[in-house]
C-alpha cells in the first residue's frame, strides 16, 4: 500500500461521515460540520496527489488548499450567521422545520 | 498752470473717488463722506481752472488724447480726451456750481438719516457729469451720459419711500431711455459708416473733414443725407435729456427729490448736457446745411423743437403753483431757447445761455431750497408768502436770480445772453417763427416770475409755517451770494460790445467795439420793451392786489378759468401719454403674455395632448392583437415553470440527498463503466 | 503639447466629489455642504489655472487629450479649450460655487442637493470641452437628468410638471439631433466637430450628401439646440422651469445651461452648416428679435418675480444668437468691420448674463426666502428701507442687466447691437425695443419691491447676513470690473473671434 493509497482512504472515510453527517441530523450546525467533513475529505485529497503524485510545480496543491480553507471559513462565517438569523426566527435550529425560502 | 490733456481723466476721477468712498462710509460717517465729496469737488474745480487757462491759450484747437479700451479684431475700440475752451469752460462751471451746491446741501440735509448716501449719489453725478464733459469719443460720452441719467435716478428717487419719488425717478429714467435709444442707434449708425466714435483724431475723427464730407455725400432713399438722419438721432438723446418737447414731461416730476438736486442735475449741469452734445456734435449737426437740395436740415428741426419747448414751458410755469413746479418748467424753456440757439446756428450763444443759466438757475434753486427748509417743507407759493423780512438775503439773491431769468436789461446776466440768442434768431433766414416764439416766451417769463416772487417773499404768510420762517445759516446763504455774483458778472464775458466767451469758444478773433452794442438796436430795444410788458403785467396781476390767504383765487383763474385750469394740469400731457405710450406698452405687454402663454404654450401642449392620445391609441391597438399571441406563449411558460417549481420544497436535507445520490450515481458510473 | 490632462480634471473632478458625497450617508450636513463646495471651487481653481497657461495668440484648440475610443464608430475621447470654452469654464466655475452657496440653507437632503448640482456642473463642463459628438452628447443628454430631479424634488408647487416639461421638451429637441448626426456619421464617417468642420469648409460634406438631406440634418440639429437655449417661439418650458426651479438651480439653469445651447450653436451648427445658416438667417433674425421683444414685453406683463427674470432671460440670449444670424446672414460679402464686434458682443454677453441673471435669481431667492415663499410683484415694498445692502446688491445686478454703461452689460450689448447694425440695421432698430422694454420693467420691479412704504411683511426683513454677502460680491465685483475693463475677457477671445471672421465662407 503506497501512502497515496492510504491517504485516499482515510480522506474517503472522512467525507463518508461528513456526509452521513449532513444527511442524518436534523441540528443545523452539524450538518454544517458534515459539510466542512467533507471539504477536508477534499483538501486531504489535494494534498495528497501533490505529495505523492506525479511531479507538478512546487506549491500547486498547497495554494489550492489555502484558497479551499480560506472558502470554507467564509462559508462558516456566513452560515453561522444565518443559523443565528433562522433561530431568531422559530427558536430552534431545526433544519426540518426551515422551509420558508422556497420560492 | 496748466492742465495738459492726458491727465485730463483727473477732473472726473476726483468726484468718482469721493463716490466710492461715500458708497463705503457707513451712515454715521457723515462727514467723511460730506467732506471727501467737497473737497475732491474744490480740487476738480482747480485743475478745471488749470484746465481752462491751458484752453485758452490755443482755443482754436482740440487737444486729444487717446487710448484704447480693448481690442476688436485686428483694431480696438478707443475711447479719447479732449479739452478745448468748450469742455475747459463747462468743467469750470459745473465744478465751481457743483462745489456751491455741495455745500448748501451740507445744511439742507443735516437731518437726513442718509447723507452719506447723498454725497456719495451726488459726487457719482459730478464725476460722471465731468465724464461728459472730457470725452473725446461718442462712446465715452454715452457711457456718462447714462450714468448721469442713473444719478438723476437714484436721487430723484432719494426719498424713496414717498410713493411719488419712486414713481417720479421710474419716469425720468424711462423717458430719458427713450431718447437715448436714439442716441444709441445715431451712435451705431455713426460708428458702422464712419469706423470711429472718436471725435477728433487727427484728420480721422467722426467730426473732422474726411468724414463729414462722406457722411454728408451718402443719402438715403427718402433722400435724407446719412449725417442728417444721424444728426436727429443724436438729437433725440438730447431731446431726452434737456427735456425738449415732447420728451419734457419727466422733468418736472423730478422735483421730487432734494432742492439741491433739482438745483444741480435739474437746473445747472444734467438738463444742459443735451445742449452740450448738440455743440459738441455741431460740426455734424450742421454738416448737412450745405446741401441745398435736403428736405430738412437736422438744425431746422433743433430749432423748431427749441422754440416750441421754450414757448410751451414758459406758458406752463404761468399756471403752477409749487415753487420748485414753477422753476422745472422755466428750466425746460431756458433748455428750448439753447437748443433754439443751437438750431439757428449760433452754438456759443447757445453755450453763452447755458453758463448763465446754470448760475442763476441754480441760484434761484437754492433760494427755493431755502425758502423751503425754512418754511418747514412748504412748496406750495399761495401757502408762502411774507418771506421778505424775515429772510432778506434769500429775498436780495432770489430777486438778482429772477432778474437774470426775465432778462431785466444790462445789469444782469441773462438779459446778455438772451439777447444773443434772440439777435442770432433774427439773422436766421429759414423762418421767423422761432424768433416770434423766443419773443414770446421773454414777456411770458418776465410774466411768471414777476408771479413767482411777488407770490413768495410779498403780501402776509399765508401759513404758520411761512410764519416762523427765519434767515437760513451762513453755510446756506453764502453759496447764494456767491451764485448771484456770478449770476450779474458772468453776463459781461459775453455782451456784443466785448463776446470774450463766443470768441473764445469758438476760437476766432476778438472784435470788440462799442459800436456793436446797438448793431441791433430794434430788436434790443423791443426785448426791452417786451420783458417790461411782462414785468408790468405780472405785477398788475399779482403784486398790485396782494394775495389774503391760500384760498384765495389766483387772479389769472378768475380771468379765464379754462386756461388756468389747462396750464395747471400742464396741457394734459401727462394724460396724455398715459392714454397712447402706457397703454400701448400694457397692450403689448398683455399680447406677448398672452401670445407666449395661450398661442405658442397652447400649441406646445396640443403637442402633447397630441402624443398622448396617439400613445394611447397605440397600446390599444398593440394589446388587443400583437399581445394576444404573445400572452399565450407566456402563458404556457409560466405553466411548465410552476410544475417544476414543485420540486422546490425548502427542505435543505431533500436538497442534500438530491446531491448525495446524484454523487453515488455519478462514482457508481465512473467505477463501474471506468473505461480506463 | 501638454500631457497633464487638465481638462479631464477640469470635467470630473465635480464628478469625483458628487461620488464622493454619495458614500457618506452618515456625514454632518455642514461636512458635506464644504466638501460640495470645495469641488465645485476646482472648477475655478482649474479654470484659471488654464487661463494661465492659454496662448490667447493661438486661435485653435489647446490643452488638446485626444484617445482612441470606441474604434468600430470612430468616436474619440477628444477634449480641447479655446477662448470660448475658457470664457464658459471660468463662468461655470463662478456661478456653480454661487449656486451651492445659494442653496447652503436647504435642509432636506442636504447631500442630494450637492450631489446633482456637482453633477450638473461636471456635465455642463463637458459640453463646454468636448470636440467629439459621442462624448458632447452623453454630457449634453445627462445634464437633464441632476435638472430634473433638482427641479422635481426642491421645486415650487408646480415643480412636477414643469420638471417633466422641461425634460421632454428637451429631449424631444435632442433626439432629432442625434438623429441628424447619426446620418452625418453614416455618409462621413466621424463624430469629431474638428474633422466635420474641415469637411464643412472645404465642401466635403456637401459632396458625401444630397442637398435636401444636409437641409434636413441642419434642422435637425437646429431644433436641438434652440429648445435649449432657448430660441423663440420654443421656449415655452423656460419660465415654468425656472420660476418653480429652487434658487440654486434657478442660477445654474440661467447661467450655465442657456449657455449650453448657445455655446452649441456656435461650436456646431454655425461651422458645419454655414450655407444652410445662412439660407435661414432671415427666418432665424426674425425669431431672435421675436425672443428679444416679446420676452422683454412678455417680462412685463409677469406678476411673479421669477418668472418676469426667466422671460428678461430669454430676451437677453436672443442678443447672443441674434448676432450669430446677423453674421451668418451676410454670407459671401461679410462686412468684417461688423462682424468681429457681433461675435465679441455675443460671447460678452453669455459671461454677463450668467453673472447679472444668476445675481438677480439669488435676490429673488433672498426675498422668497425672508417672506416665506412669496414672490409676487406686489407682495413687499420698501425692501430698501429694511434693508439697504441687499437693495444696493441687487440694484447692482438689476442695472447690470439692464445694460447700465460702466456695468457689464453695456459693452456686450453695445457691441451686439454694433454688429447687428451693420449688417442688419433694422433688426438692430427694432431690437432697440427690447431694450426699453427691459429698463421698463426692471425698474417696475425695483419701484415696487425695493421703494415705496415699508409693505406688510417687510418691516421685518433682515439685511444680507456674511454668508450672502459671499455669495452675491464675486458677481457684483466682476460686473464693476469687467464693465471698466472688458479687456480682461475681450483679450481671451478676440484672437479667435478675428479668425472666425477671416474663415467666413
Amino acid at each position: 500500500m503506497t501512502p497515496l493509497h492510504l491517504c485516499l482512504l482515510i480522506s474517503t472515510g472522512l467525507f463518508c461521515i461528513g456526509l452521513a453527517g449532513a444527511l442524518a441530523r436534523s441540528n443545523t450546525i452539524l450538518v454544517l460540520l458534515g459539510i466542512e467533513l467533507m471539504l477536508n475529505a477534499a483538501n486531504l485529497n489535494f494534498i495528497a496527489f501533490w505529495r505523492f503524485g506525479p511531479p507538478s510545480p512546487p506549491a500547486n496543491g498547497m495554494i489550492f488548499v489555502l484558497f479551499s480553507i480560506a472558502v470554507a471559513a467564509a462559508e462558516a462565517a456566513v452560515g453561522l450567521a444565518l443559523i443565528i438569523a433562522v433561530y431568531r426566527h422559530q427558536n430552534n435550529i431545526r433544519l426540518q422545520d426551515a422551509t420558508r425560502l422556497k420560492g | 498752470m496748466t492742465l495738459p490733456v492726458q491727465y485730463l481723466w483727473l477732473i472726473p476721477a476726483l468726484p468718482l473717488l469721493a463716490a466710492g468712498i461715500g458708497a463705503l462710509t457707513p451712515r454715521n460717517g457723515r462727514n467723511l463722506a460730506a467732506g471727501s465729496a467737497i473737497l475732491a469737488m474744490a480740487v476738480a474745480f482747480v485743475l478745471s481752472c488749470f484746465a481752462l487757462n491751458g484752453a485758452l491759450q490755443a482755443p482754436a484747437t482740440h487737444a486729444v488724447y487717446n487710448f484704447a479700451w480693448f481690442d476688436l479684431g485686428h483694431d480696438a475700440l478707443r475711447l479719447g480726451l479732449l479739452l478745448d475752451p468748450l469742455t475747459a469752460f463747462m468743467c469750470v462751471m459745473v465744478t465751481f456750481v457743483g462745489l456751491l451746491i455741495f455745500i448748501f446741501s451740507l445744511d439742507y440735509m443735516k437731518e437726513d438719516p442718509n447723507y452719506s448716501r447723498f454725497f456719495c449719489f451726488m459726487s457719482l453725478f459730478a464725476a460722471a457729469m465731468l465724464g461728459l464733459l472730457v470725452a473725446n469719443s461718442l462712446l465715452l460720452l454715452f457711457i456718462c451720459w447714462e450714468l448721469v441719467g442713473l444719478a438723476s435716478y437714484l436721487l430723484i428717487g432719494f426719498w424713496f419711500h414717498k410713493p411719488s419719488a419712486a414713481a417720479a425717478a421710474k419716469k425720468a429714467f424711462i423717458t430719458t431711455r427713450i431718447g437715448d435709444l436714439g442716441l444709441l442707434l445715431g451712435m451705431l449708425w455713426l460708428y458702422d459708416s464712419s469706423g470711429s466714435l472718436l471725435f477728433y483724431d487727427g484728420g480721422h475723427g467722426v467730426l473732422e473733414a474726411a468724414n463729414l464730407a462722406s457722411l454728408t455725400g451718402q443719402t438715403l432713399s427718402c433722400g435724407l443725407a446719412v449725417s442728417t438722419a444721424i444728426g436727429l438721432l443724436i438729437f433725440c438723446g438730447a431731446a431726452g435729456k434737456s427735456g425738449q418737447f415732447p420728451l419734457h414731461v419727466w422733468l418736472p416730476d423730478a422735483m421730487e427729490g432734494p432742492t439741491p438736486v433739482s438745483a444741480l442735475i435739474h437746473a445747472a449741469t444734467m438738463v444742459a448736457a443735451g445742449v452740450f452734445l448738440v455743440a459738441r456734435a455741431y460740426p455734424l449737426m450742421s454738416a448737412d446745411t450745405l446741401i441745398a437740395t435736403a428736405p430738412v436740415h437736422a438744425l431746422t428741426v433743433v430749432a423748431f423743437i427749441g422754440a416750441l419747448t421754450a414757448l410751451l414751458g414758459a406758458l406752463i410755469a404761468c399756471g403752477q403753483t409749487d415753487i420748485k413746479r414753477v422753476l422745472a418748467f422755466s428750466t425746460v424753456s431756458q433748455l428750448g431757447y439753447m437748443m433754439l440757439a443751437l438750431g439757428v446756428g449760433s452754438w456759443t450763444a447757445a453755450i453763452f445761455h447755458l453758463l448763465t443759466h446754470a448760475f442763476f438757475k441754480a441760484l434761484l434753486f437754492l433760494g427755493a431750497g431755502s425758502v423751503i427748509h425754512a418754511a418747514h417743507h412748504e412748496q406750495d407759493i399761495r401757502s408762502l408768502g411774507g418771506l421778505r423780512p424775515r429772510m432778506k438775503i434769500t429775498f436780495a439773491t432770489f430777486a438778482i436770480g429772477m432778474m437774470a431769468l426775465s432778462g431785466v436789461p444790462f445789469l444782469f446776466s441773462g438779459f446778455w445772453s438772451k439777447e444773443a440768442i434772440l439777435h442770432a434768431a433774427h439773422e436766421w433766414n429759414v423762418s421767423p417763427l422761432p424768433l416770434y416764439a423766443g419773443l414770446t416766451a421773454v414777456v411770458l417769463t418776465a410774466f411768471y416770475m414777476t408771479r413767482l416772487v411777488a407770490e413768495t417773499f410779498f403780501g402776509q404768510a399765508r401759513s404758520p409755517a411761512a410764519e416762523h420762517a427765519h434767515e437760513n445759516h451762513a453755510v446756506m446763504t453764502g453759496p447764494l451770494v456767491l451764485l448771484a455774483v456770478g449770476a450779474v458778472l458772468l453776463g459781461f464775458l459775453g455782451t456784443p460790445a466785448c463776446p470774450w466767451l463766443q470768441a473764445r469758444l469758438s476760437g476766432t478773433e476778438l472784435h470788440s467795439s462799442m459800436s456793436q452794442l446797438f448793431a441791433s438796436g430794434g430788436l434790443l430795444l423791443l426785448s426791452i420793451g417786451l420783458v417790461g410788458a411782462g414785468l408790468v403785467t405780472g405785477w398788475w396781476l399779482y403784486g398790485r392786489k396782494l394775495r389774503q390767504t391760500a384760498e384765495h383765487r389766483d387772479p389769472l383763474a378768475v380771468a379765464s378759468p379754462a386756461v388756468m385750469a389747462a396750464l395747471a394740469s400742464r396741457l394734459g400731457f401727462d394724460e396724455l401719454y398715459a392714454a397712447t405710450v402706457g397703454r400701448l406698452n400694457s397692450l403689448t405687454a398683455a399680447l406677448a403674455n398672452g401670445l407666449d402663454r395661450w398661442v405658442i404654450g397652447g400649441l406646445v401642449n396640443f403637442l402633447g395632448q397630441f402624443g398622448v392620445f396617439s400613445g394611447t391609441l397605440s397600446r390599444e391597438t398593440a394589446e388587443s392583437t400583437l399581445n394576444h399571441g404573445f400572452d399565450q406563449v407566456s402563458a404556457s411558460i409560466r405553466g411548465s415553470g410552476q410544475r417544476y417549481s414543485r420540486a422546490q420544497t425548502g427542505e435543505a436535507h431533500g436538497y442534500l440527498r438530491v446531491i448525495a445520490m446524484a454523487f453515488i450515481v455519478l462514482v457508481l458510473l465512473l467505477v463501474l463503466g471506468g473505461s480506463r | 503639447m501638454n500631457s497633464f490632462p487638465l481638462l479631464t480634471l477640469i470635467i470630473f473632478i465635480p464628478w469625483l466629489g458628487a461620488l464622493l458625497l454619495a458614500q457618506m450617508s452618515r456625514a454632518h450636513p455642514k461636512i458635506i455642504r464644504g466638501l460640495a463646495l470645495l469641488f465645485s471651487l476646482s472648477t475655478l481653481a482649474l479654470g484659471l489655472v488654464a487661463w494661465a497657461n492659454f496662448t490667447p495668440a493661438a486661435a485653435g484648440y489647446q490643452f488638446v487629450e485626444q484617445h482612441r475610443w470606441i474604434s468600430f464608430l470612430n468616436v474619440s475621447y477628444h477634449f480641447g479649450l479655446d477662448g470660448m470654452s475658457l470664457l464658459l469654464v471660468l463662468l461655470t466655475g463662478l456661478v456653480a460655487p454661487a449656486a451651492l452657496l445659494a442653496s447652503w440653507k436647504i435642509e432636506r437632503d442636504t447631500r442630494l442637493f450637492s450631489l446633482l448640482l456637482l453633477f450638473l456642473q461636471g456635465s455642463a463642463l463637458g459640453v463646454f470641452l468636448a470636440l467629439d459628438f459621442f462624448p458632447w452628447f452623453i454630457f449634453w443628454e445627462l445634464s437633464l437628468v441632476p435638472a430634473f430631479f433638482l427641479i422635481k424634488l426642491w421645486g415650487g408647487p408646480g415643480a412636477s410638471r414643469a420638471a417633466y416639461q422641461f425634460v421632454i421638451y428637451t429631449i424631444g429637441g435632442s433626439v432629432f439631433m442625434l438623429l441628424a448626426f447619426a446620418a452625418i456619421f453614416a455618409a462621413v464617417g466621424t463624430f469629431d466637430f474638428v474633422e466635420l468642420a474641415v469637411l464643412a469648409q472645404n465642401g466635403g460634406l456637401a459632396t458625401k450628401m444630397s442637398g435636401p438631406a444636409l437641409t434636413a440634418i441642419f434642422l435637425g440639429v437646429l431644433l436641438g439646440l434652440a429648445v435649449k437655449v432657448p430660441l423663440f417661439p420654443f421656449h415655452t418650458w423656460l419660465p415654468s422651469a425656472y420660476a418653480e426651479a429652487p434658487t440654486g438651480a434657478s442660477m445654474f439653469l440661467t447661467g450655465i445651461m442657456s449657455k449650453m445651447g448657445v455655446y452649441g450653436f456656435f461650436r456646431i451648427l454655425w461651422p458645419l452648416f454655414p450655407a444652410q445658416l445662412h439660407a435661414a438667417a432671415p427666418v432665424l433674425i426674425g425669431l431672435a428679435l421675436g425672443g428679444v421683444v416679446l420676452g422683454a414685453f412678455a417680462a412685463m406683463a409677469q406678476t411673479d418675480l421669477k418668472r418676469m427674470v426667466a422671460y428678461s432671460s430669454i430676451n437677453h440670449v436672443s442678443y447672443c444668437l441674434l448676432a450669430l444670424f446677423a453674421v451668418s446672414s451676410c454670407g459671401s460679402e461679410p462686412a468684417r468691420d461688423s462682424v468681429v464686434p457681433a461675435l465679441s458682443g455675443a460671447l460678452l454677453q453669455m459671461f454677463n448674463h450668467g453673472l447679472s441673471a444668476s445675481a438677480l435669481f439669488f435676490g429673488i431667492g433672498v426675498l422668497e426666502v425672508r417672506s416665506g415663499g412669496k414672490r409676487g410683484l406686489n407682495d413687499f415694498g420698501g425692501v430698501r428701507t429694511a434693508a439697504p445692502v441687499f437693495a444696493g446688491l441687487c440694484g447692482l445686478a438689476m442695472f447690470s442687466s439692464l445694460g447700465l454703461p460702466g456695468l457689464n452689460g453695456f459693452v456686450g450689448e453695445f457691441l451686439v447691437f454694433r454688429g447687428v447694425f451693420g449688417l442688419a440695421p433694422w433688426a438692430a432698430a427694432i431690437g432697440c425695443l427690447g431694450l426699453f422694454a427691459t429698463a421698463w420693467f426692471l425698474l417696475t420691479f425695483w419701484q415696487r419691491v425695493f421703494h415705496g412704504p415699508v409693505g406688510p411683511g417687510v418691516a421685518g426683513f433682515k439685511d444680507l447676513s456674511g454668508l450672502e454677502i459671499a455669495t452675491l460680491a464675486p458677481g457684483i465685483a466682476l460686473m464693476f470690473v469687467l464693465g471698466v475693463w472688458p479687456q480682461l475677457l475681450v483679450g481671451l477671445f478676440n484672437p479667435l473671434v478675428t479668425a472666425w471672421s477671416g474663415h467666413l465662407p
